[in-house]
């Protein structure tokens, strides 16, 4: 068998391909930072898209000298996923699909080959076949590995929005003394209302409110689980000493409820939130008096 | 005319974030099929009710939403089929008030006062399906009394 004059070794294919990729990881990084997904997201100079380049090629080398070519999992990966993932952000954030970012990544392979079959040079055609073939399925494994990532930071990124959403959308506002109100705004399943109803009976103790408004002018659809939630937010905060009026009902809703058979019963609502804020200053015994028109007060 | 693009769909029901994509699709359906704001909001209610249905009681299914025509008239007709233990008794289930699950029990019987044609097909042991049918602009079903 010819020995080749600079790689020495000769293991099994995905050990040549690790030797071959740390004894050209200058040219293969040299050559990534003039492919479009390098040029793109290192904008700033070209030294730092071919270092940045340089980590993934020597990350690959240590994945191939472990013979773990086709393992996403493999350990020489862990390093170069923060990076992989922030390259694939950017290109997202660039307007791109997932599937052209994993076009961008699968670009990086002919450069790589070339240079390994010019390497290879005067080795027998099937030991070149076999390296290459190492070396692409290495390549898959690399984009499969930026892929996951990309999805995994999506997959937390929607986790935190969704918790945020159950503590934001809930904000008990104090209208007037004894007074308070709860927008609330979008789908209410039931991790959001059990949210609404705690929410909204500490603010009853807390302000101690003798009125409460929940408003779901936000809300657009109003079946008979939501109307249950509302409800029984009504019947506890009763239980607590507080009223509650809810308001926002627009006239789909009011229609789409009658038909659906909804009675709220016993719970006083009003068309609008101002409207439930004068029923409540009412009852509480406040009154709201215009200024006099011809501006009394400025005398 | 219409396009069935944006009206056509098969739509998974097997957690809650499902029951927010088929309410928003029976929305965006039904206004592209010219349904008035009223009529938009009761096949909206019905939907939710009757998705809830297939994932509460009958633990997970489909909903399918298809163009239908009748003369000039464009519909839009929703089928809801699960696999689950299917209804005992049919009429009782439709009766208000009734519930298995500890909610209201206006879910069955309610949609179907939302909606112009209202079929369930129920076989005990092996599923439920429920098909209903709603007509732009045409007066409402009238109300039946029990």
């Amino acid at each position: 068998m010819p020995e080749h004059d600079t790689g020495g070794t000769l293991g099994t294919p995905a050990q040549e391909v690790g030797g071959f990729l740390r004894r050209r990881s200058e040219q293969v990084a040299q050559r990534w930072a003039d492919e479009p997904l390098f040029r793109t997201v290192f904008t700033v100079s070209r030294d730092e898209a071919v270092e940045a380049g340089k980590a993934i090629v020597d990350a690959l080398a240590h994945v191939a000298d472990t013979q773990r070519v086709e393992d996403p999992d493999a350990a020489g990966f862990t390093g170069v996923r923060e990076q992989l993932a922030r390259m694939g952000a950017a290109r997202s954030r660039a307007g791109l699909s997932a599937t052209q970012v994993s076009a961008e990544l699968a670009a990086l392979l002919p450069p790589v080959e070339n240079l390994l079959v010019a390497d290879l040079d005067g080795q027998e055609p099937e030991r070149v076949r076999e390296c290459t073939t190492a070396l692409s399925v290495l390549m898959g494994t690399l984009r499969l590995v930026a892929m996951q990532t990309a999805l995994s930071e999506v997959q937390a990124l929607t986790d935190r929005q969704r918790l945020q959403l159950l503590e934001v959308a809930t904000p008990v506002i104090k209208l007037w003394d004894g007074i308070v109100a709860v927008p609330l705004i979008g789908t209410l399943d039931s991790a959001r209302s059990q949210v609404v109803m705690e929410t909204l009976l500490e603010a009853v103790v807390d302000q101690h409110a003798r009125f409460a408004i929940l408003d779901i002018t936000g809300v657009p659809t109003v079946d008979s689980l939501v109307a249950q939630h509302l409800m029984k937010t009504v019947a506890a905060a009763r239980l607590m000493g507080a009223e509650c009026v809810v308001s926002g009902i627009r006239p789909a809703i009011a229609q789409t409820m009658v038909h659906l058979g909804l009675d709220l019963g016993t719970v006083k609502t009003r068309a609008s939130l101002a409207d439930a804020l004068g029923y409540c200053l009412h009852e509480l015994g406040a009154n709201i008096v215009n200024a006099a028109p011809d501006g009394a007060g400025r005398r | 005319m219409h396009t069935d693009a944006g009206v056509e769909a098969r739509l998974p029901i097997r957690s809650d974030m499902d029951l927010v994509w088929v309410r928003q699709h029976v929305r965006q359906a039904a206004a592209r099929l010219g349904f008035g704001l009223v009529d938009q909001t009761k096949l909206v209610t019905a939907a939710s009710e009757l998705a809830r249905n297939t994932l509460v009681h009958g633990g997970g299914g489909l909903m399918e939403a298809s163009h239908v025509a009748d003369g000039g008239t464009d519909g839009l007709r929703l089928t809801f089929s699960d696999t689950g233990p299917g209804i005992p008794d049919l009429d009782r289930a439709l009766s208000d008030g009734y519930t298995s699950g500890g909610g209201l029990g206006m879910g069955l019987g309610g949609s179907r006062r939302l909606v112009h044609d209202f079929v369930v097909e129920s076989v005990p042991g092996s599923g439920t399906t429920v098909r209903v049918t709603s007509w732009v602009s045409r007066p409402p079903r009238p109300r039946e009394e029990a």
